[in-house]
């Protein structure tokens, strides 16, 4: 009776007519028909990636099985494996060595720098905290990469901030002698391998931290307690529990540095040595040198390393706790 | 004797919140000890301070006569059932249960082998090779346990550890728990907040309020002897009764508790013992709970189920043995 007292209440049908209008009819529809909204909503993404994406990436592995007339340099369009034969010639070889041995180091690195502050991140920080750290990791992506990459050239020159640092710091010795080094050494650091390697670290270390970050902000906080209740010490608890829960993220991180790394070929020409990595032949095949069947051969590369690299990924383990 | 467990004056305090309050406390070894008590009363807070994931801000506490400050949970011979459970997704039933053997360094086949003893003590056996995805909470609550008791701790901490499963599946593991520690010895410090658990499991039972330890004693003390109006309307929701009302049956100006098994109801309107009238009755199935109006005075009384009862708003006369009218400590 108080509740008739506060809601007036009319006599009212049990079912209520429809809205009516075309958007009454629609909303019935899809209410019917829930399969129907959906395919309306995935339509135009399943077209954009199943035509202008999948299809462009079909077209071009369809070129890497053509060849080039090293005569007359036009394009043999018949069906050839000899393209792939020429990835396997010294110079090219070498490129490709290069450039996965970077990628590999690049992941291990950014896995390796991403784990604290995504710990931390996920663990401890809260609040505002949280706030800054995901603003810190974000800021660098909305600036230019190319000013980045100019900025770390300047930061890493021979008259830069870096060599005036440590000139300072009476550490000097230690950049020499870094710098003396065979492959990794040079002139300077920006223009050697380590410079290179410190850029890609850089530029793709937050796609390593978001997602080590959401995976460790999955494990609850009591199963870290279990397993110490159960006696394992902090290492055993990280080897034994953090380390496997993490490691879809980890993956998934290593997915992005390490495919970045190979393909890219902005990073490599401004910083480094004059040493081609796979982007940058990529890049003077299908360019300066007209040769698109070895251009996209090359682009086969990093698809197949990827390829094989998940597949390593998934034998391990690396989706068991997904 | 040294106590299993054994707290001096420990505070554990988070910023000005005192979630453990200068609590003093012994559990003696094999006993099946309950913490009882509403959420946010320090129960909990309790068991992490033995289990070493907090650290008390005052006080010492120690583990059969070993001080235990300072010393990192890995270190303390004490393993915990935890609420959730807290079973490795990432791991098997089998390894989870092998767990703390295998950071201990016990070989492959000896820890899977004591893990599938554990596993057929809890009545799960042949179960090693589940994920702990596809059990359901009752199963998962037995392998938590297997996992905690197959390192043969000193002290067996159970946090709360029936409260996800349902009725039926509680009372079986209630029985269960029971029978599973008077065989193993073990001593068991079991937190809960659902008294009829503490009451029938426990030999002697804390109850926890604010962070105070309001009473310790055997279910029956808790229950027929309260000390406080607290333990008396949390254990078992007697009848506090005011020290103006005591006074008329007992002659003493004190705070009173009165069972409401031990009210008699009749339909009589005149006689001996207190007027009321009948607000609402609850049938419970075996029981059936009336709520009574004494004159301003809020009263509960349980009948058995088949008694002729009064219809609802009509008077009734309440009578009740004066021993069974308990006189409580607490200060009026």
């Amino acid at each position: 009776m108080t509740i008739d007292a506060a809601i007036p209440r009319a006599p009212a049908p049990a079912i209520l007519p429809g809205s009516g209008g075309m958007r009454g009819a629609l909303s019935d529809l899809f209410w019917r028909r829930p399969k129907f909204l959906l395919a309306l909503m995935l339509l135009p993404p399943v077209l954009w990636l199943g035509i202008v994406y999948i299809g462009s990436l079909f077209a071009l592995l369809a070129q890497s099985f053509f060849s080039i007339d090293e005569f007359s340099g036009l394009i043999n369009r018949e069906f050839t494996l000899k393209t792939y034969g020429d990835l396997f010639q010294a110079a090219n070889l070498d490129i490709i060595l290069r450039t996965v041995t970077m990628a590999a180091l690049v992941t291990l690195a950014s896995a390796i720098i991403a784990f604290p502050i995504a710990y931390y991140a996920a663990r401890y920080a809260r609040g505002r905290w949280k706030a800054l750290f995901y603003l810190g990791v974000m800021l660098p992506l909305w600036s230019s990469y190319l000013v980045k990459i100019y900025a770390w050239k300047l930061i890493l020159a021979k008259e830069g901030i870096l060599t005036w640092l440590l000139a300072n710091l009476n550490l000097l010795w230690l950049l020499d002698g870094w710098l003396s080094l065979p492959i990794v050494g040079g002139n300077s650091l920006s223009v050697s391998f380590t410079g290179t390697f410190i850029v890609f670290v850089y530029v793709w270390l937050p796609f390593m931290i978001l997602p080590v970050q959401a995976a460790l902000e999955r494990v609850p906080g009591n199963l870290v307690e279990a397993s110490s209740d159960l006696g394992a010490s902090p290492g055993q608890t990280f080897r034994n529990v953090l380390f496997p829960l993490a490691l879809p993220g980890i993956v998934a991180g290593s997915i992005f540095t390490f495919s970045l790394t190979l393909g890219d070929y902005i990073i490599p020409q401004i910083i480094g040595t004059s040493r081609l990595f796979i982007g940058q032949a990529v890049y003077s095949q299908q360019g300066t040198a007209g040769n698109i069947p070895l251009a996209a051969a090359f682009t086969v590369v990093p698809i197949v390393i990827m390829g094989f690299y998940l597949w390593g990924a998934k034998r391990m383990g690396a989706f068991d706790a997904l | 004797m040294t106590s299993a467990v054994s707290f001096k004056k420990v505070s554990r305090h988070f910023g000005s919140v005192r979630a453990v309050d200068a609590v003093d406390l012994d559990i003696a070894p094999g006993e099946f000890f309950a913490m009882l008590g509403p959420s946010g009363s320090g129960k909990t807070t309790c068991l992490r301070l033995i289990a070493g994931f907090e650290q008390p801000t005052a006080g010492s506490i120690s583990i059969f006569g070993e001080r235990a400050e300072g010393v990192p949970p890995y270190r303390r011979n004490v393993n915990t059932v935890f609420q959730d459970y807290a079973l490795f997704p990432h791991l098997n039933v089998l390894d989870n249960v092998a767990y703390g053997l295998m950071v201990k360094g016990v070989g492959k086949t000896e820890r899977l082998k004591a893990a599938e003893e554990a596993l057929s003590l809890v009545r799960l056996p042949g179960y090693g090779t589940r994920r702990p995805g596809q059990l359901s909470g009752g199963q998962r609550q037995r392998v938590a346990l297997a996992r905690a008791l197959v390192n043969q701790p000193k002290v067996l901490l159970l946090d709360e550890p029936l409260g996800a499963l349902d009725l039926k599946l509680r009372e079986n593991m209630q029985e269960e728990l029971k029978s599973l520690q008077k065989v193993l010895g073990i001593t068991f410090v079991f937190v809960t907040h659902d008294q009829g658990e503490a009451l029938s499991m426990a030999d002697r039972v804390a109850v926890f309020n604010d962070g105070k330890i309001m009473q310790v004693g055997t279910p029956e003390d808790i229950y027929q002897r309260p000390n406080t109006r607290f333990v008396a309307d949390f254990v078992g929701s007697s009848n506090v009764l005011p020290p103006d009302f005591v006074q008329r049956y007992s002659g003493q100006h004190r705070w009173g508790s009165l069972r409401p098994e031990s009210i008699r109801v009749s339909g009589a309107t005149s006689g001996d013992g207190v007027a009321a009238r009948l607000v609402g009755t609850n049938y419970l199935g075996a029981t059936t709970r009336l709520a009574l109006d004494a004159d301003g005075l809020r009263l509960h009384a349980v009948v058995p189920a088949g008694t002729a009862l009064p219809a609802e708003g009509e008077a009734v006369m309440l009578t009740f043995n004066r021993d069974s009218l308990h006189l409580m400590d607490e200060p009026a």
